[in-house]
């Protein structure tokens, strides 16, 4: 009985929860990676007690893998040497942490899961309870198996009709955080929904999840249906019993109706994520760098969309194009059907899985006074680099538009390659 | 008593410290570059005791805990806020800084003025203004982590269960 979050956590507890409740809940999988590790191995080693379940803790290198510097090598050094010593099974280097954990089978329905990344909402994607929490609480959960939660109050965002042509799942999730601002969902579960959700395929739907961190959200659900079977059936590891269920009878604190069709491509300007405006507003601006990457926007079915727009053409020769694959997986299936050729050949540069360009380590970064166009999540300032440069979120279609003219553009112009 | 720094709305984790700092978890070494783009003055000036205050949201962004690490390494006694991002409460929470949140405060506590916080029950005094506020008290939950010095310090001899006992 409940909303979705309550409905998970009832169903967790063996119990009917209410939002306001605190508890102290089991979690079943524990995740954090080479940026966040560190922190919770010294929190581990400080409270001198041993690992609750081995099998539930999942470290991932994706941050700045491998490593750009000597400072991230001694990190990496340190957190492989206490993967040894603990006889650690689940160790990942194989892409962007929330990908690698949808296609490794860590979240299903249902599922608990905690990450030291604020991105950890992803999983919600997939009817799981996917939240971030620092390296201390990792450390914790690793010796108790334990986390505690308040029950939160729900806002249900409800998105009827169809998208127009040249708008995805990142355009209408910057609408959403153009109209509800960045701290519009703050300690609050947002729940997508409504027939444009109900016929997404996941690769769009962990678009919503993904971002209902930046407008300050707990978790970003959508009821698992049989998409989201499907989807763990075909494309991840996953196994056991994946069940499918909902809402029931849930009270909410608010409705939110959004009419997909009325809106546009749109791009969140410099420097924050609900400084939302139409693409044509801005169009003609000069762009330095073009990224196409993230956990946001770095799936298979993203990078045919840029491929399929830079086909037979020539990026434009000022600008740095980069295209960062989630994960291997995607990388492989994207060199096996022929993208990285058609990406190579425009000019792009392709670069190994992780994280990339996204926190301003490496692979990417901004001088003072450039601008970047990316298909990221977030534009604070100074995060891809210099605190002095600019960074532009949109969706890929937009990103390709505009790694061809080298200025902000407005896909639609490509439309018949969308 | 303590100087009070002021900032904005939905200050997040890269302005409190910007992520190519955080390549080191010591609070003191982090702390030195803390507030580097928007606010240089406080690293240099800020003392022991000193409290900081912000808007709504404050700590969005990233879940690195290096942003309250470094807050706690400035010696900076408390944050008074209208609201928290939600990964920034817990990490404030969980090692051991004291966060309030109370919007009246916030509206009129000026930067540079001498403040009193209590940390027991929430009462902030403003000494420059003669003015006094009432900040939401912290939950017993979290008033046991904070006794403790953090979490971590909390299950060193306890048991996790005692939290919600």
């Amino acid at each position: 009985m409940g909303t979705l979050i309550e409905e998970i956590f009832s169903r967790k507890t063996g119990t009917t929860v209410h939002a306001g409740e605190i508890l102290l809940l089991d979690v079943d999988t524990i995740m954090s990676h080479d940026n966040t590790t560190p922190l919770a191995i010294k929190a581990f080693h400080e409270i001198g007690k041993p690992i609750h379940s081995k099998n539930q803790i999942v470290l991932h290198f994706d941050h700045a893998y491998p490593a750009p510097n000597i400072l991230a090598a001694e990190n990496h050094k340190m957190i492989i040497d206490f993967v040894k010593k603990q006889d650690l099974p689940n160790f990942f280097r194989q892409g962007v942490c929330h990908q690698v954990m949808i296609e490794e089978g860590f979240i299903t329905p249902g599922a608990i899961v905690i990450g030291a990344d604020s991105h950890s909402n992803t999983y919600g994607a997939l009817g799981a309870f996917g939240t971030g929490l620092g390296s201390t609480e990792i450390g914790v959960a690793w010796v108790t198996g334990k986390c505690w939660f308040k029950v939160p109050e729900t806002i249900r965002i409800e998105l009827t009709g169809k998208t127009r042509p040249g708008v995805f799942a990142k355009d209408v999730m910057l609408h959403i955080a153009g109209l509800m601002g960045m701290d519009g969902g703050i300690y609050r579960s947002i729940e997508f929904g409504g027939e444009y959700i109900n016929n997404l395929p996941v690769h769009e739907r962990i678009v919503f999840s993904n971002m209902s961190t930046e407008i300050g959200a707990k978790c970003g659900l959508i009821a698992a249906d049989e998409i989201t079977i499907e989807y763990l059936q075909n494309e991840t590891r996953a196994n056991g019993p994946l069940e499918t269920f909902g809402p029931v009878n849930p009270h909410y604190e608010r409705v939110v109706g959004i009419d997909v069709s009325s809106i546009g491509p749109l791009i969140a300007c410099h420097p924050d994520v609900d400084h939302v405006k139409p693409v044509e507003q801005v169009e003609g601006l000069e762009i330095n760098e073009v990224y196409i990457g993230t956990c946001t926007n770095a799936r298979y079915e993203d990078i045919e969309i840029v491929a399929n727009m830079l086909k037979g053409k020539k990026v434009n020769p000022y600008t740095r194009v980069i295209v960062t694959p989630a994960s291997e997986q995607i990388h492989r299936k994207a060199i096996k059907s022929g993208l990285i050729e058609i990406l190579m050949d425009a000019g792009c540069i392709v670069t190994g899985s992780g994280c990339g360009a996204c926190i301003g380590r490496h692979g990417g970064i901004l001088a003072a006074g450039e601008r970047a166009l990316t298909t990221m999540n977030r534009n604070f300032i100074g995060r891809m680099g210099s605190p002095l440069s600019e960074i532009y979120l949109a969706s890929p279609a937009t990103a390709a538009a505009t790694a061809l003219t080298g200025k902000i553009t407005d896909p639609r112009k490509y439309v018949e390659f969308v | 008593m303590g100087k009070a720094w002021m900032f904005g709305e939905n200050l997040n984790t890269d302005e409190i410290i910007p992520g190519r700092f955080n390549i080191t978890i010591d609070p003191i070494e982090l702390a030195k570059n803390i507030f580097f783009e928007i606010k240089p003055a406080y690293a240099i000036n800020v003392k022991n005791g000193d409290i900081i205050g912000g808007g709504q949201n404050f700590g969005c962004g990233s879940s690195r805990e290096h942003a309250p690490i470094a807050i706690k390494g400035s010696q900076a006694k408390c944050i008074i806020a209208s609201s928290y991002a939600r990964i920034f409460f817990r990490n404030a929470i969980n090692i051991g800084l004291p966060i309030f949140e109370c919007p009246e405060a916030v509206a009129d506590i000026e930067e540079g003025n001498e403040v009193v916080v209590d940390i027991s029950s929430g009462n902030i005094n403003n000494i420059t203004k003669g003015h006094t506020y009432q900040a939401r008290a912290l939950p017993d939950f979290f008033l046991k982590i904070v006794a403790a010095g953090g979490i971590v310090n909390f299950l060193k001899d306890h048991n996790i269960q005692e939290l919600v006992a």
